[in-house]
């Protein structure tokens, strides 16, 4: 074992962890005579420091990963430090976002309990073995179980969590029964080595068992359908920032282990050489392997962009709302992955499989694009219904009349961020839909792929009369109360950056492109 | 700089968006300045390129990666239609002079939505036409939501959701033609050269036909467009018939007639003597026209007769690009632009000049009113521009339609004889809402006629007089003398014919 290796690779976490501890010592040391609004500065801005030393020693991980006994535990690179970034670079905001609260008197625990679970976020974007992903998804969910409870005067806060919590225990146990399925069949807990021993047996009725579970274990954590039902209760209930913080880099993380999942199935051969009559009756299996998690996959998506869309129509809570349109966008990127790769039969499968690993990169590249983008904007939404809130104490649609009035620069960040959620150009959340859809198109022309691209499409213009119920109380309905809205500082400085971001983005995609493009390059 | 107009339009919103909500004179000004520019330099170029092939205007890679470029370039249609576009948003600023509620956003939006429209027709590659598309559906949304009167939600929300299932539909249509033809490139030229297989060409010319046609009033997904026209404010009703529809018609001409040239050719089969796609969008136009006359015929308010006739005339666009001959093309185009100019003065008239002098917009009620003894010149600008919209020779109207009727001959004589009657429908609309609303019969009555004279219904105003002076005169010019846009359209219909757009 390299012990240096691994601490090489697992910088990033060790520096959000002594972060979490130095705010801790901050604030119950030096900080218990200061009031409120100070600790929850200096927290934050503490946490903030953490996460950009984070930031910095992501590029000293390199790109091998950490291995031990020939066995790829850690990845690290590529699209792993993709969505690491991603990851560090959206809990930053969130931890901005918190300056401007005061929903808690535990400023530090807050910001430690951020930080470690982005730390369990970093760990599932890289991990390579079965049970380094339970491990990182654990760190993860608690934190977000206990994220969730931590506005304690408000019972909703708590009912919320509680919900979360029992369905993420059960969805926990899921996750594990069909990992120790895949273990079973596959006799180990490396992926790659897993996609090998697959390979060789062949769809099985046990691998779809599998399958399903780890589907039904995942999908919890990306609030697809069915396994979404503890997203709206936990939008509604959290504090504003955990909620930012659990719809975006709880999702990237997420996302990220799917991806590494599918090009872990995707990538052809491993140890394989001979003939081609050997290998190709290998890699058709390989292939079938991939498909029978694609097709779970699929249905799974397929379902989350109806039943979020439409769910979304009937909400009259705006965080309801977010939660709802969060499983469209699940689904949205649930499509991108399903449709890696399709076979048609006709190639051999040797090529088909080499071809495809092209298209499936770049599918996966718009996956990620539209994750990060996606985390970015929603974190913006939940800045403005935080803000919002405070003023008016209510999250419901009728709390937004008048907004242009009250506060236009908010209102304007608000027409921003909705509309780019809705996929309305030149914003960012347009060009992630584009590029996400042609990739879908590009893999695999057949008409499954295109029914569910149209699908999408249909769906997304459904999800544009929400949104603008929305932005109709902003803007045009007349207000109920006129007094102008006040946003701290700092969260409007956050806010309007975000917006910044999604047009200047949306203007110029190839800028984000061209860093995730070459992130793995 | 032809692509100035897009950029201006663009700034102008931005400026407009950041103005305080009491400079409203500073926002006027500053949108009628930016609209003004616009227009000249749309007519500047449009003269000075008289008859000239495609010119390339902007081309440089947007995203090198996927094939997407910032390609603007302009032949005659294009320039025709940026002239349009012009003068409709310089009367559109006219006729708003009078918005004192939240005037810099109005403007603001309005420039974006301008600004968007002229993007859509100087576009040459189909995901940056389809950007500059989906820009122009908000901006309308909330125009009408804000601004707007008779049910002006609801109307908006309708036009909205109509619009962006339109331009879904166009989005499927854009991602498949992209696929199928290898993701290189999405640029017009490109994507036609593909050579897309002729049944993926049969099936995807539907589905973008009927996408921009939402937007183009096609029967029977008309709906949107009465209900939305008279839930705008003027402006913004002038805008939507102005140059909105024609996004819609330009649209179905330059992509989805363009990129899929065989999704037109016979089924192979017919039912009921349809054979392909042409018989069926030729039907629904001429039902289009039909319908849209008789509906026309028994509405009570003012400007519902307006919203309705607009359907019929669009019918004529969309029945002229069927016919796929030079004659038919020209007149669909020339078209487009004179139901621009003849349905914008119109709304201008009835939603502005007699609409804010009288609050009401029920025939009933202007019959009691006597309009054309108290708003002598709305009753005559209105006559005049009803001579214009019925067709009447020596107005815009008549050479177009003319043209369409003539092409569809060759097409079926059945549906150009269908055509004849919407014509004569039209006439007939026109001069029921033109009598009641102006020339009532009933004699003033000592009461309606009080000793010391009519209250005063307030002056026309200067911005009043110019709106209504360049419409009607733009009309007059293509109807006394329609080489002037004829020479560039019949060069680049006849290129378009050709080749596609090869």
């Amino acid at each position: 074992m390299n012990l240096a290796d691994l601490f090489r690779v697992t910088l990033p976490e060790t520096a959000l962890e002594i972060a979490a501890l130095v705010v801790l010592i901050a604030d119950l040391g030096l900080l218990r005579k200061a009031t409120l609004s100070t600790r929850v500065a200096a927290a934050a801005l503490l946490g903030v420091l953490g996460t950009v030393v984070a930031l910095c020693l992501l590029p000293c991980a390199g790109s091998t990963g950490y291995s031990y006994g020939g066995e790829l535990l850690l990845s690290s690179g590529g699209f792993t430090a993709v969505a690491e970034a991603g990851i560090l670079l959206l809990t930053l905001l969130t931890l901005l976002l918190f300056i401007g609260t005061s929903f808690t008197r535990h400023a530090a625990e807050y910001v430690a309990v951020i930080l470690m679970a982005a730390a369990g976020g970093l760990i599932v974007a890289s991990a390579q073995d079965l049970l380094i992903i339970f491990v990182g998804l654990e760190l993860l969910s608690l934190g977000l179980y206990v994220l969730t409870a931590f506005n304690k005067h408000s019972e909703k806060s708590s009912e919320s969590a509680l919900k979360y919590y029992l369905f993420g225990g059960m969805s926990a146990a899921f996750l594990l029964f069909g990992f120790s399925y895949l273990y079973g069949m596959s006799g180990t807990t490396s992926l790659y080595w897993i996609q090998y021993n697959i390979g060789e047996m062949g769809p099985t009725p046990l691998l779809y068992v599998a399958w399903v579970l780890i589907v039904a274990g995942l999908g919890f954590k990306i609030a697809a359908f069915p396994f979404h039902l503890w997203a709206p209760d936990a939008y509604e209930g959290a504090p504003a920032p955990a909620a930012a913080f659990i719809a975006s880099v709880s999702k990237i993380a997420s996302f990220g282990l799917l991806l590494t999942f599918s090009m872990n199935l995707l990538a052809p051969g491993g140890p394989i050489s001979g003939s081609s009559s050997v290998v190709e009756p290998y890699l058709k299996n390989e292939y079938l392997t991939w498909q029978s998690l694609a097709g779970v996959l699929l249905v799974v998506a397929a379902a989350s962009m109806i039943v979020g869309n439409l769910a979304a129509l009937a909400q009259t809570s705006v965080r309801r709302l977010l939660a709802y349109s969060a499983i469209a966008h699940a689904g949205y990127m649930l499509l991108g992955i399903g449709t890696h790769a399709q076979y048609s039969g006709q190639a051999s499968p040797f090529h088909f499989l080499l071809g495809n690993i092209g298209a499936a990169v770049n599918s996966a590249d718009a996956v990620l694009y539209y994750v990060l983008t996606y985390g970015l904007t929603t974190i913006g939404a939940f800045g403005v219904v935080q803000v919002v809130e405070t003023a008016t104490g209510s999250d419901k649609l009728d709390a937004f009349l008048g907004l242009h009035k009250r506060n236009p620069l908010l209102a304007a960040v608000l027409l921003i961020l909705f509309l780019s959620l809705a996929g309305i150009p030149p914003l960012v959340g347009f060009w992630a839909k584009f590029n996400l859809f042609a990739a879908v198109l590009a893999v695999g022309a057949g008409p499954v792929p295109f029914a569910l691209v149209a699908l999408a499409v249909a769906m997304s213009a459904v999800s544009l009369f929400y949104y603008l119920q929305v932005l109709k109380r902003a803007y045009v309905l007349p207000a109920a109360d006129e007094s102008p809205i006040k946003a701290h500082p700092v969260t409007m400085l956050v806010l309007v950056v975000i917006a910044a971001a999604v047009v200047v983005s949306g203007c110029l995609p190839t800028i984000l492109q061209n860093w995730i493009v070459q992130g793995h390059v | 700089m032809l692509a100035w107009t897009i950029y201006l339009s663009f700034a102008g919103a931005a400026l407009e968006a950041l103005l305080p909500e009491a400079r409203a004179r500073l926002a006027r000004w500053l949108a009628l300045s930016c609209a003004v520019v616009g227009l000249v330099i749309a007519g500047v170029d449009f003269f000075t390129h008289m008859g000239a092939a495609r010119t390339v205007l902007v081309d440089l890679p947007w995203v090198p990666a996927m094939g997407i470029r910032f390609q603007l370039a302009a032949d005659g249609i294009s320039r025709v239609l940026v002239l349009l576009t012009g003068l409709a948003s310089v009367s559109g600023v006219l006729f708003s002079w009078n918005i004192e509620k939240r005037t810099g956003q109005f403007f603001a939006f309005y420039l974006a939505l301008i600004g968007g429209v002229y993007g859509v027709f100087l576009s040459y590659d189909l995901f940056l036409l389809f950007v500059f598309y989906e820009i122009a559906i908000v901006p309308k949304y909330f125009l009408i939501a804000i601004w707007g009167s008779t049910r002006r939600e609801y109307g908006a929300m309708k036009l909205a959701l109509y619009s962006f299932v339109g331009s879904a539909m166009v989005l499927i249509g854009l991602l498949a033609s992209y696929a199928a033809s290898g993701s290189h490139s999405t640029t017009l030229i490109d994507l036609a050269h593909a050579n897309l297989p002729v049944s993926s060409q049969m099936a995807l010319f539907p589905l973008v036909f009927v996408g921009f046609g939402i937007l183009a009033g096609m029967w029977p997904f008309h709906t949107w467009a009465p209900t939305g026209h008279v839930a705008a404010p003027t402006a913004a009703s002038m805008l939507l018939a102005g140059v909105v529809m024609k996004l819609g018609a330009y649209g179905c001409l330059r992509v989805a007639m363009g990129l899929y040239p065989h999704g037109l050719d016979p089924w192979g089969f017919s039912v009921l003597g349809i054979g392909s796609w042409r018989d069926v969008f030729a039907l629904l136009a001429v039902i289009g026209i039909v319908y849209g006359a008789l509906v026309a015929l028994v509405q009570t308010d003012f400007k519902f007769v307006i919203g309705y006739s607009s359907v019929s005339h669009m019918g004529f666009v969309l029945l002229g690009l069927m016919t796929l001959s030079q004659i038919g093309l020209d007149g669909a185009v020339l078209q487009m632009f004179s139901h621009g100019i003849i349905a914008g003065l119109l709304f201008a008239i009835v939603g502005r000049i007699v609409y804010e002098r009288t609050h009401t917009r029920q025939l009933a009620e202007l019959e009691t009113m006597h309009l054309a003894r108290r708003l002598p010149f709305a009753a005559w600008a209105f006559v005049l521009a009803g001579m214009a919209s019925m067709g009447l020779p020596g107005f815009s109207g008549f050479v177009a339609e003319l043209q369409v009727v003539v092409g569809s001959w060759t097409l079926n004589p059945v549906w150009t004889i269908a055509t004849a009657i919407g014509i004569v429908i039209g006439v007939a609309y026109t001069w029921r809402a033109l009598q009641r609303a102006f020339f009532a019969d009933k004699q003033p009555t000592a009461e309606d006629h009080p000793k010391e004279g009519w209250q005063s219904m307030g002056a026309i105003t200067w911005p009043e007089y110019t709106g209504v002076g360049l419409l009607m005169g733009a009309s007059l010019v293509v109807g006394l003398y329609p080489r002037i846009l004829l020479d560039s359209i019949e060069p680049a219909v006849k290129a378009l014919l050709a080749g596609g757009i090869q």
